[in-house]
């Protein structure tokens, strides 16, 4: 006992538990602080507390900060703020203009005929193209999943 | 203590005799005392009643002559002084006039005059005492001198004039300038230009003064066409509305090749003078003509400036004045500039509103970060590497797994989604050229490569690049990440070891090293961390196929020691041989010699290594040089910048990436070389550097592949001496973990309740003895990092998308009683 007494003491640090699935089925009683919503420090996701659209989301991927950004976010801000029946209908004009200003930089916004969901599409497009590009793996999975609800 | 006694008795009669009148001494004495006589004799004062004797007289012949001689020389030596002073004077000013035979004193009166004018017009504030006086010590043309005074006037009043960068030069050089400055800058040119990489906005200074005084001078001169198509090319470097800029353009000017000695400076303030508003980029042609023409001012300009007499000189000071008090404020707006700067086609940029020093990871995320919260935000980054902004993970990844033999030159590589992209955030068309930043419409990105920032001015607001450009700015980032360390042994092992050595950070280094593993036959990995594993890992996979004998050696006792427990460490080392590689552990390296074709590396413990190449993977050193400079705080412990939780150093200085000593609210002051954390922290700082003002609060996470087998996530301080907790899925109700957990000395906590009676009984067993080699494996678990009780860090062995969780969990800082509850919380068991 004694020996396992200095054992431990020198070499205990690393503690080591083995779980089997059944071990882990009861639900965990470990308690997890709430979260503040409004919390000012958090990353949040696409759409800020305050309903504001989060341009530097990463689900964005570059879309907002690139040549077009400009006219992204013009066309992008009015499909969100769209009441419309079918939403985005009065955006057509922005739209137009995004695809005319992405269409001059084809190595940047490559064509993938998405001209009817092109806010959605391109964020797709984007979002697949931003996990690469901020990080990759899980980081994006992680840092998007709840920008992309 | 008898002596002391014996001679006070002695001596105090003595000394009262001589207090008292020799006479009452004398005569008490002698009926008291025998031997007071004796004493009181020789006790003769000089300055008794007597006066003294002939020993007086001596003395004071003595000190009256030392007194008189003392005297005299002092008296010479000032005369002698005056005399050579006023000489120099004569000589000084018979050698202005020579050129423009112009009386040093108005001249210097003249342009104090205009300095003092020009005070009052800077919006620029801080005049660079810092820069002045760099620029001192290199210059020792004439123009430094003629700097010297007309800064030094600038400078006293400490208004930043827009003319001049120059520091105060130390007064008593004024006199020395006092010779005519506008006749020197014919002699000036010649000498300014060799210096004029340095200081050239000192050097423009004097002159600005001189061309104010000369405004109509000055309009001639612009008048005629470029003349010089050499200027042409310096000129465009001044397109910007900064008021450095294009004096330092002028100056660069003749530095960049105008064949004929023109006075930078008269050429920088004369378009100065001549192009107020927005002109900045119009002058910069104008200042190509002005070189040539210059020369004819120069001489002319000296006159003009004597004929400017004190209250004169205000006159064309106030045009002068007024022409660069526009200029000034053109020059801080970068904004404004950009609109009316126009004029230039390939003017490389002065002014950048964000100005972003370095161009990796974390300066590319503050760009995106700037370009997202600010509209039409005009971004330039700095970077010494010859390419746009790209990862590095690939390198030492997913690059080595790609099957494309053109990898090298396509630097693309497959995700985990089956996707290919490129190394480089963005292809080329994203970014804007940096001589159209400050024109485009709605700003943007761009990139000026293969300049480094040497100098760092923070109260001016800008910097200086290794080709002498100096770029001004609103808001800064520095993100310069750091170097590869090297070992001493290898760095003194002499040039044919240094050769065949590679410090592996960039594109050309991933390059080198691929032609080297194609080509040679063994390659040695000095170090265990994340890079040298991982690059023993890709290197090992390709061994077989290319006959490459891939060695690893580092001090610690396994793979990612500093990382991992121990247990961990030893499994993942295993891993690491089974990909191919000859891992040595706990070596030491003692010394590398070149012998015989090879390498040979000799370890302290007698081991002997026989190689081809090395690469050396043994930490990075960030890059501070500027924090000397720019007079920012280095941090002792993790080294890099120190800055505060929001990231910035000083008021318009953020640091970001690799190089960032910061304060992070939840786990304390850390510096964190990883990629996801640059690109958080860059983001941040981007953020802020837009009024944000959030301090680091989202984890940045790292991770590591090291084969097809092992790859993990880890988030926080991940530091392999903290006592942790480690959580692992069970295959089986039967496996024992004990084997190499025993091994390594760890305890074991608790193993599932069906195997209880078994686990205590085999731990009683097996605690004295270590079991035989039966290796667990781990496949799948959480590791949690604990401090004081704390969870600090948790690794997420082989478990993906759960990074949130972890998040959350170091976010809230608790203690938690049991961890395997928490362990719950990760769903380990599922996929």
């Amino acid at each position: 006992m004694r020996k396992l007494y200095n054992y431990c003491d020198q070499f205990c640090k690393d503690q080591i538990i083995f779980v089997t699935k059944e071990d882990h089925e009861a639900p965990s009683n470990a308690e997890l602080v709430e979260d503040d919503p409004n919390d000012p420090y958090e990353d949040h996701g696409l759409i800020l507390p305050n309903g504001d659209i989060n341009w530097n989301c990463p689900c964005l991927g570059g879309m907002a900060s690139g040549p077009c950004g400009q006219q992204f976010k013009d066309a992008f801000s009015c499909f969100h703020n769209s009441k419309e029946e079918v939403k985005g209908s009065e955006c057509i004009d922005f739209f137009r203009g995004m695809q005319e200003c992405m269409q001059k930089y084809p190595e940047l916004y490559p064509q993938e005929d998405d001209n009817e969901s092109a806010p959605s599409g391109e964020a797709e497009a984007e979002a697949e193209a931003v996990l690469p590009a901020d990080s990759t793996k899980e980081v994006a999975s992680g840092t998007e999943s709840p920008a992309t609800s | 203590m008898f002596k002391c006694k014996a001679a006070w008795n002695k001596l105090a009669p003595l000394a009262r005799a001589s207090s008292t009148l020799c006479r009452q001494a004398g005569k008490r004495a002698v009926f008291r005392h025998e031997r007071t006589p004796q004493f009181v004799q020789p006790a003769h004062m000089s300055s008794g009643p007597s006066g003294g004797g002939g020993e007086n007289t001596l003395y004071f012949v003595l000190v009256g002559a030392t007194c008189l001689a003392g005297g005299a020389y002092a008296y010479s030596t000032l005369v002698g002084d005056r005399e050579r002073y006023q000489q120099r004077i004569t000589e000084i000013e018979s050698r202005s006039s020579k050129p423009a035979a112009e009386p040093s004193t108005p001249a210097k009166t003249q342009l104090e005059t205009a300095v003092i004018t020009d005070q009052g017009m800077g919006d620029v504030e801080g005049v660079h005492p810092p820069v002045v006086e760099e620029s001192a010590p290199p210059n020792e043309t004439t123009a430094e001198v003629l700097t010297e005074p007309v800064s030094e006037a600038v400078v006293e009043p400490s208004i930043a004039e827009p003319v001049q960068e120059e520091a105060p030069a130390p007064e008593p050089a004024a006199e020395l300038v006092t010779e005519a400055p506008a006749p020197e800058a014919v002699p000036e040119p010649p000498v300014a230009e060799p210096c004029l990489a340095e200081p050239v906005v000192e050097e423009v200074t004097p002159e600005a003064p001189v061309l104010e005084a000369a405004p109509e001078l000055v309009v001639a001169s612009e008048a005629p066409a470029p003349e010089t198509p050499a200027s042409e090319a310096p000129a465009p470097e001044e397109p910007a509305p900064e008021e450095p800029a294009p004096e330092a353009a002028a100056s660069q000017e003749p530095d960049s090749g105008a064949p004929t000695p023109e006075a930078p400076a008269p050429e920088a303030p004369v378009p100065e003078v001549s192009a107020p508003e927005a002109a900045l980029e119009e002058s910069a042609p104008e200042i190509v003509p002005e070189p040539p023409v210059a020369e004819h001012l120069v001489a002319e300009e000296p006159v003009t400036e004597a004929l400017v007499t004190e209250a004169v000189s205000a006159e064309p000071l106030p045009a002068a004045v007024a022409e660069i008090v526009p200029e000034t404020p053109p020059v801080t707006q970068s904004a404004s500039e950009p609109a009316s700067a126009a004029a230039s086609p390939a003017v490389e940029p002065t002014h950048a509103p964000y100005l972003l020093i370095g161009g990796g990871t974390a300066s590319f995320a503050a760009a995106r970060s700037i370009r997202a919260r600010d509209p039409g935000a005009r971004v330039l980054i700095v970077t010494e590497e010859d390419d746009l902004p790209y990862m590095r993970p690939p390198l030492s990844k997913e690059l080595w797994f790609s099957d494309d033999p053109t990898v090298t030159e396509t630097l693309c590589f497959k995700q985990w989604n089956g996707k290919e992209r490129s190394i480089y955030f963005q292809p080329p068309s994203f970014y804007v050229s940096p001589t159209e930043l400050e024109s485009v419409e709605n700003g943007g990105v761009a990139v000026l490569t293969g300049r480094k920032v040497m100098h760092m001015d923070v109260r001016g607001n800008k910097v200086k690049l290794s080709d002498g450009t100096e770029i001004s700015y609103d808001k800064c980032l520095i993100a310069t990440g750091g170097i590869p360390r090297n070992l001493q042994v290898i760095e003194r092992a002499g040039d044919e070891v240094m050769k065949r050595t590679t410090l592996f950070r960039k594109i050309e280094d991933f390059k080198a090293l691929e032609k080297v593993s194609r080509e040679l036959k063994s390659i040695t990995i000095i170090g265990g961390g994340f890079l040298g594993s991982e690059l023993a890992c890709a290197l090992g996979r390709r061994s077989a196929d290319l006959g490459l004998e891939v060695v690893q050696m580092f001090p610690e006792k396994g793979n990612m020691g500093k990382v991992l427990p121990e247990y961990l460490s030893n499994w993942t080392t295993d891993k690491v041989k089974k990909e191919g590689v000859k891992v040595l552990t706990e070596a030491v390296v003692k010394n590398v010699t070149y012998k015989e074709g090879k390498v040979e590396i000799k370890l302290k413990d007698g081991r002997v290594v026989k190689t081809d190449h090395v690469v050396a993977a043994v930490g990075l050193e960030p890059s501070v040089e500027l924090a000397k400079s720019a007079g920012l705080e280095i941090d002792s412990d993790f080294g890099g910048f120190r800055v505060n939780a929001e990231l910035q150093a000083r008021s318009n200085i953020w640091v970001a990436g690799d190089a960032a000593c910061f304060y992070d609210i939840k786990l304390g002051r850390r510096r964190v070389e990883h990629h996801d954390h640059a690109v958080v922290s860059g983001r941040l700082a981007g953020e802020n550097m837009t009024g944000a003002r959030k301090p680091y609060w989202h984890q940045s996470m790292f991770w590591s592949d090291l084969g097809p087998d092992v790859g993990y996530e880890a988030i926080g301080i991940v530091d392999s001496s903290l006592p942790t907790v480690g959580v692992f899925a069970k295959a089986t109700a039967k496996d024992t973990p004990k084997a190499a957990t025993e091994q390594s000395g760890t305890g074991i906590r608790s193993e599932s309740e069906t195997e209880a009676v078994a686990g205590s009984v085999a731990v009683g067993k097996a605690a004295p003895t270590p079991p035989p080699q039966q290796k667990e494996d781990y496949g799948k678990g959480v590791i949690f990092y604990l401090r004081d009780k704390v969870v600090v860090g948790i690794v997420l062995w082989n478990v993906f998308n759960r990074m949130p969780i972890a998040r959350k969990i170091i976010k809230d800082g608790e203690e938690h009683a049991d961890l395997n509850e928490v362990a719950k919380l990760f769903n380990i068991h599922e996929e």
